[in-house]
């Protein structure tokens, strides 16, 4: 059973041994509206936890993905091209944005868990 | 994840936010609230952007644009007022019909656009010499200043702080609102009347700014929440918000007041000719005339075009627009997805050479060229009741 990270970017991980899955949590897709185009990172790219690994844009903006932690892209849900409105029914599911393999673990430690993510967002109006 | 663009184009006012005559409605109905041009304005409903926007091109929605301005310029008769105007805007009012309105602009002494606007002239013959202007919200004190101190003796300004107005929009608007206002249905697109809507008496006009058949109505901001309550309880009715008033306006290839038009820009590098009167060229005497008249002879250096990326990428306000061979040509001014196109556009002004239809062009989206095509405007074609 894979454990699931958040960022205060509303990114979510989701981890299974040294591989994760990154997507946009079910806020951030509620607070976007509806998602129209997903740029994803090629795959083999690097990033550090952080760096700026997509774009999202609805019909109101365009929003920048963050890594949430150091990995190499080994997969990226290209369906999302043709239907970005996955995003919108099922951001953790069907709507993943791409798979990471984790370069440096111990960063997880600083992401929240579950119940601190759902007490972050309710301090957000 | 982080915003990096938006529309449409919020103000960021220190100031208190003003509200409209319909803000607690727009709140009990569950708007999202944004900031629009000082005001507290509804963005969108819990349909969302994208349900919203289809749901004015398939049946009738409703929008609260009481943030706009309007006001009446009176005189002693209807030559009056119109000359009036027409020192200050290209269009022929002179030649306007008692019961007519008629989309025009405000220029300086540049031919720059100090704002678009609506002025329409009343059918009753006991109103006329006034002219009812309908002015963008963002700009509204400005034109009022502007024309305030370029009205002649003999002519007014009389400002309507207080007076709402409702746009219903889409293919049902006339079904919805003949049933309040069994009048509406005989109004001619870009005609205006006195009518009673519902009980209440209404300046109603057949125009709007989604591309869509439809009806925009005046009324005195005490009584606007029972008529858009009233209108509101027809079952093909919803409410809209900002957001889908600008991806509906932007298919329909119509400009935004501070995006794609702006006191720099002519009315004719905004491929707005259509709406100056061929006399107006001709006989000049409206303010900024000797560069609208040159345009028009020699051509603009830059046009507004319309631009469709052959991606799915949007490109948004700003982004570069350049050759195939990356030389710069121009910018995109306006630029998102079509809910209707099922597609990105976008517009934006090109120098001359490259405005044609079908020119191949690129859209530096993120530092990444991409490449698109001018294209024909509107995206999505209008279905006005002419």
């Amino acid at each position: 059973m894979p454990s699931v990270r958040y960022t205060r970017d509303h990114e979510y991980v989701a981890v299974d041994g040294d591989m994760a899955t990154v997507g946009i949590t079910d806020y951030a897709q509620k607070t976007l509206g509806d998602v129209v185009f997903v740029e994803l990172p090629a795959v083999g790219a690097t990033f550090a936890g952080g760096d700026a690994a997509g774009v999202v844009e609805s019909v109101k903006a365009a929003s920048d993905v963050f890594a949430p932690v150091s990995g190499e892209v080994t997969a990226v849900n290209s369906a999302l091209e043709k239907r970005p409105g996955d995003v919108n029914e099922e951001p953790l599911g069907k709507g993943w944005f791409y798979k990471l393999r984790l370069t440096n673990p111990g960063e997880l430690d600083a992401l929240m868990d579950e119940a601190a993510y759902e007490a972050f967002v309710k301090t957000l109006s | 994840m982080t915003d990096t663009s938006s529309t449409p184009a919020a103000s960021t006012p220190a100031a208190p936010l003003a509200r409209t005559p319909l803000h607690a409605l727009s709140l009990s109905l569950g708007a999202k609230m944004v900031p629009f041009a000082g005001y507290d304005m509804p963005a969108h409903y819990s349909l969302g952007v994208l349900g919203e926007h289809q749901h004015v091109r398939a049946q009738a929605g409703l929008f609260d644009v009481s943030h706009m301005g309007q006001a009446f310029v009176v005189g002693a008769n209807h030559d009056v007022a119109a000359r009036a105007l027409e020192a200050l805007c290209p269009a022929d009012l002179l030649g306007l019909a008692p019961g007519r309105q008629r989309y025009t602009q405000l220029l300086n002494e540049n031919g720059g656009i100090v704002d678009d606007l609506m002025i329409s002239r009343s059918a009753a013959a006991d109103e006329d010499g006034a002219l009812m202007l309908v002015v963008n919200a963002s700009r509204k004190d400005v034109d009022f200043d502007h024309i305030e101190a370029r009205l002649p003796a003999g002519t007014r300004l009389i400002r309507a702080p207080h007076r709402a107005l409702i746009a219903l929009q889409g293919p049902l608007a006339e079904a919805v609102l003949s049933r309040h206002c069994p009048e509406a249905a005989s109004l001619a697109f870009m005609s205006a009347a006195t009518l009673n809507v519902a009980g209440l008496d209404c300046h109603v006009s057949r125009s709007g700014y989604t591309g869509e058949d439809g009806f925009e109505i005046s009324i005195r901001g005490d009584r606007a929440d029972r008529l858009a309550r009233a209108l509101l309880a027809e079952p093909e009715v919803l409410p809209i918000g900002l957001g889908a008033r600008d991806s509906l306006r932007l298919e329909a290839g119509l400009c935004l007041y501070g995006r794609d038009i702006d006191e720099s820009i002519s009315p004719v590098e905004a491929g707005l000719e259509w709406s100056i009167g061929k006399r107006r060229v001709a006989e000049g005497g409206f303010a900024g005339a000797e560069r609208v008249q040159r345009e028009i002879a020699e051509g603009p250096q830059r046009r507004r075009v319309g631009v469709l990326p052959d991606g799915r990428a949007p490109a948004r306000t700003g982004t570069l627009i350049t050759t195939p061979d990356e030389t710069p040509v121009g910018v995109v001014t306006s630029g998102g997805f079509g809910p209707s196109l099922n597609a990105p556009l976008a517009m934006g002004y090109v120098v001359g050479p490259h405005a044609e239809p079908g020119t191949e062009l690129m859209l530096v989206v993120r530092g990444t060229p991409m490449p698109a095509r001018v294209a024909a405007m509107p995206f999505i074609p209008h279905r006005y009741k002419r």
